[in-house]
């Protein structure tokens, strides 16, 4: 069953389409994740155009994470204080990002330049998550405690000047870092397709010394409107969202994601987390296998191109 | 399964055979006093394709007229019919090999040429001697005038270049050649076949009919061809690049209403 998708100027299986949304839409609710890392290289791996798939993985992050944001806010583990803040640095660095996308794309460098990025980031996360699972494994079989990390301690983050009370986080702490937390986030997203909670979480927590309990569903509400915005800029400049391609990968994508919720509660953490790595990893090695392979056909050949 | 939706854009040109002068039924008139003349005819200038289009064949009917028997007997007469598309300018990069990494190194720009092109003809052009007079005219795909846009430091690579254009929209089926495309119904009428790719542009096309006497041009038609894409695919393509904005609102708004819906529908409480 064919469905031909207008942007990106193909014919695909709405079937596979429809696997992959839920298989990363299952993933990213067991794992807590937005999805978009491993949607986009799939898209590619499908010969989606990156230019399309980068676009349109940044607006299906927009349908994945705003149900876990509406969770969390129901909860009251949003911190609107905070995610503003982030939010400012994010819509900024997705303008720059968006103006970096067309500049690379008119260079003709950009599918090099996104399959790069896609091979460092998720060649890092991923060598990062096997390693610390493992080791977590490791410290459950010796049934040793968890280092216990103590909140008073401060680093060079904390003697930055413009400090802001965000009183739901119940921490006093410069703007500055979580403007540029959120910017360098935001040119991630327009480049990458990605939501960046992946990164944000871990430099929210360790970096910010942010409560663990606000951080996940501050970063979503930051990721909403970052992707969001990301898929208009694009749409405004690239005209590479996909629509069709959109739809189907979100509604596969949030249904998948409600099992993998309820399966991630079951299963053990750190097994899990060691089965992600290896899937980030499998990932990234296939993007670089790309690069490094010799291509059928060294010439390429694109329309339009006036001003180069 | 996608059906295959042949299209027949068929070409009438029943007119034309009233129309052949008398000149032409007489043998013995001297064929250098009247000019041969060239007419085609397509039964309408537009043609909608919907999305599922996956190409077809679009056929011309033609007539000669003031031919001369002799030199139409011993094949002395060719005619060449293209369709043209719209034309842009398009970047041929090449790819090298840095650090390990394929990247894209050098490119070129040709100006505005064709974006897809189908050439019929009687017989094989590119082997035709009087290559010059294709040349002249740009008729063929080895032909087409490519000139690169901008200062070319190395201007060995420029026929590279070239060749690897014409390879590629070869290969990709936007250019298409038949060198048995054009057949004579009788003495005077040619019957035309021009494919239609699949991903054919839409846009203003032109349809272009040529006479060779002897290899050297001596008539030549034209008659637009508004190509004219349809169906829903074709107005989302439309509306992303004509109205962005609601567009982009729209992706985002799905996006919102799928998440919010499914967290409304599979809310434990």
């Amino acid at each position: 069953m064919t469905v031909y998708l207008p942007i990106a100027e193909l014919s695909v299986n709405i079937l596979i389409i429809l696997g992959m949304g839920a298989a990363v839409g299952f993933l990213s609710g067991m794992f807590g994740v937005g999805g978009g890392f491993l949607i986009t290289p799939l898209l590619i791996f499908y010969n989606i155009p990156p230019v399309v798939a980068v676009a349109t993985g940044a607006n299906q992050v927009v349908a994945s994470s705003i149900s876990g944001a509406i969770t969390h806010f129901r909860r009251g583990t949003l911190d609107m204080k905070l995610g503003s803040v982030l939010l400012v640095g994010g819509l900024a660095g997705a303008t720059v990002g968006v103006w970096i996308f067309s500049w690379l794309r008119r260079l003709g460098q950009l599918d090099l330049f996104i399959s790069i990025l896609y091979v460092v980031l998720l060649g890092t996360i991923g060598a990062l998550m096997l390693q610390e699972s493992l080791r977590a494994m490791r410290r459950a079989k010796q049934n040793q405690q968890l280092p216990v990390r103590r909140p008073g301690q401060h680093n060079w983050v904390h003697r930055l000047p413009l400090k802001m009370r965000f009183k739901k986080s119940k921490i006093y702490l410069s703007a500055i870092p979580v403007v540029v937390l959120g910017f360098g986030i935001g040119i991630l997203t327009s480049i990458m397709g990605v939501g960046g909670g992946f990164i944000m979480v871990p430099a929210m927590i360790y970096l910010l010394r942010i409560p663990t309990s606000v951080v996940v569903g501050t970063s979503l509400f930051q990721i909403i409107f970052v992707t969001a915005y990301t898929t208009m800029v694009q749409a405004v400049t690239n005209y590479s969202v996909d629509i069709v391609l959109a739809s189907i990968l979100m509604v596969a994508g949030v249904i998948g994601a409600q099992y993998g919720v309820r399966v991630g509660q079951k299963l053990r953490g750190e097994q899990l987390r060691a089965l992600l790595g290896l899937l980030v990893l499998a990932v990234g090695l296939r993007l670089a296998v790309g690069l490094v392979v010799t291509p059928d056909d060294i010439y390429s050949v694109a329309v339009g191109g006036r001003s180069y | 399964m996608r059906r295959l939706k042949a299209i027949c854009a068929i070409v009438g040109v029943l007119t034309l055979a009233a129309t052949l002068p008398a000149a032409a039924q007489v043998p013995f008139a001297p064929a250098s006093a009247v000019k041969e003349g060239l007419d085609i005819g397509v039964s309408s200038n537009e043609i909608a394709i919907t999305s599922d289009f996956r190409g077809a064949d679009l056929t011309i009917f033609g007539a000669l007229s003031n031919t001369d028997e002799l030199l139409l007997a011993i094949g002395q007469y060719d005619v060449v019919v293209t369709l043209e598309g719209p034309r842009d300018y398009a970047t041929v990069r090449r790819k090298e090999r840095v650090l390990g990494i394929w990247m894209n190194t050098e490119s070129m720009t040709f100006q505005q040429v064709p974006e897809s092109y189908s050439i019929a003809s009687t017989r094989q052009i590119d082997d035709l001697e009087q290559g010059p007079s294709f040349n002249s005219v740009g008729v063929g795909i080895e032909h087409l005038p490519l000139d690169p846009v901008g200062y070319i430091r190395n201007s060995g690579v420029i026929s590279e270049f070239r060749e690897s254009y014409r390879r590629l929209k070869l290969g990709s089926g936007l250019y298409q050649r038949d060198t048995s495309g054009v057949r004579f119904v009788s003495s005077s009428l040619f019957r035309a076949s021009l494919r239609l790719p699949a991903n054919i542009p839409d846009g203003q096309h032109m349809v272009r009919a040529y006479l060779f006497k002897s290899g050297v041009l001596i008539a030549q038609r034209e008659t637009p061809l508004r190509v004219v894409k349809t169906g829903l695919e074709q107005a989302i393509s439309d509306a992303a690049h004509e109205r962005p904005f609601a567009y982009g609102f729209l992706c985002v708004l799905i996006a919102v209403v799928t998440g919010w819906g499914a967290s409304l529908m599979f809310r434990k409480d």
